[in-house]
């Protein structure tokens, strides 16, 4: 086997979380779908440092990882704060610049 | 072993661990997008991310590996499934669309998308392999640790700074401060009765002869189901089980048979007795 077929699949798996962030409603879900494509991005990277032979892919993806823990916490604490004042996770409702 | 995994060449082992699990792993992927409750779709995606961690340990990133595990299947789904039970519950996911046919040409932009990433790794010129086996040769984690705290020790650095801010964000957002002073005991019992609620406690679910289960509704003398016996939780869930018709109707058989029988037994005697 090919190890381009990793690649192959990251790409498939980024795909699938962007069509989901753009079809999706749910705000929490759309997330999902975010970290979806996160962790094809990160699958990318950790094979081309195989591909290259270096471990600088590697670190790139730890750092990825590091931001998307960051990106969670804040984006769940304000879905969590439109939840309160709309009653609503739906990412349509937030349509108003006012909460 | 570090020196032989992750080689350039890949081991039929490897293959069949690839298709096999790289299958599970976009059955996950689209169970995540089309699932309509939120909790399948966590679910979903953390199989998924699992199914990343192995192929991650696969091509020679063992500390990765790891993190994945711990980090995004440990804390951060676990997270989602902590704001999923506290907003998710009662929030239905609307399925009407609010721009016509936004889901078709979503998915046809996703179908373009992955159809021109495909082929543009299909059309580079991924032929030569290093593998990973002299970058490993003094361990997968100090190697990494080498590079962090050597090349990248500046981004390190910033790293720190963003998840001191993501945790001051998340602190500021979720925080409320109270603006007026809290209702005392006293208050809120006279507003319950100058408003005329309900002033005892809610009545009992279940239907105490046969159920008592909470998710069965008490009956009033009438038969008819009360709303106020069940939590308002449950109802938005939809997992009320509603026995008063049921019951009426078993009632209603039983009635039926013991005068059947009754009629039976009736004309047994009378046919004994002649």
């Amino acid at each position: 086997m090919n190890p381009v077929n990793y690649l192959y699949l990251a790409a498939l798996l980024f795909t699938i979380g962007a069509a989901g962030v753009l079809i999706r409603r749910n705000a929490i879900v759309v997330f999902m779908c975010v970290e979806l494509m996160l962790n094809a991005c990160n699958l990318a990277f950790v094979t081309f440092s195989r591909m290259h032979g270096n471990l600088d892919g590697q670190i790139i993806a730890f750092f990825t990882m590091v931001v998307a823990a960051a990106e969670v916490v804040v984006g769940l604490a304000i879905i969590m704060t439109i939840f309160r004042s709309r009653h609503s996770a739906s990412v349509d409702d937030a349509s108003l610049l006012k909460l | 072993m570090s020196a032989f995994a992750a080689a350039s060449a890949t081991s039929t082992g490897e293959a069949v661990q690839f298709w096999v699990l790289g299958t599970v792993a976009v059955l996950g992927a689209l169970a995540t997008v089309l699932m309509k409750k939120s909790v399948h779709s966590a679910l979903s995606l953390a199989a998924t991310m699992i199914i990343l961690a192995v192929f991650y340990l696969a091509n020679g990133a063992y500390f990765l590996g790891v993190v994945q595990v711990v980090v995004y299947t440990g804390a951060i789904m676990m997270l989602f499934l902590f704001v999923v039970m506290l907003v998710g519950v009662t929030a239905a996911d609307s399925l009407k669309e609010t721009i016509r046919g936004q889901r078709w040409l979503a998915a046809g932009c996703g179908l373009g998308f992955g159809i021109l990433l495909v082929a543009g790794i299909g059309n580079a010129s991924l032929r030569h392999f290093n593998g990973l086996g002299q970058a490993n040769s003094g361990g997968n984690v100090q190697g990494l640790a080498a590079l962090i705290f050597t090349k990248y020790v500046f981004a390190f650095e910033i790293t720190g700074a963003l998840l001191i801010t993501a945790a001051v964000g998340a602190m500021v957002l979720t925080h409320r401060e109270r603006a007026e002073r809290a209702a005392t005991q006293r208050e809120r019992s006279e507003a319950r009765v100058r408003e005329g609620k309900q002033l005892p406690p809610l009545p009992a679910p279940g239907v105490y002869a046969r159920h008592n289960a909470v998710d069965i509704p008490g009956l009033l003398p009438d038969g008819t189901p009360s709303e106020l016996t069940v939590s308002p939780t449950l109802r938005a869930r939809g997992q009320i089980r509603d026995v008063s018709g049921e019951a009426l109707a078993e009632l209603a058989a039983l009635e039926q048979r013991s005068g059947d029988w009754l009629e039976q037994g009736h004309g047994d005697t009378k046919g004994a007795a002649k």
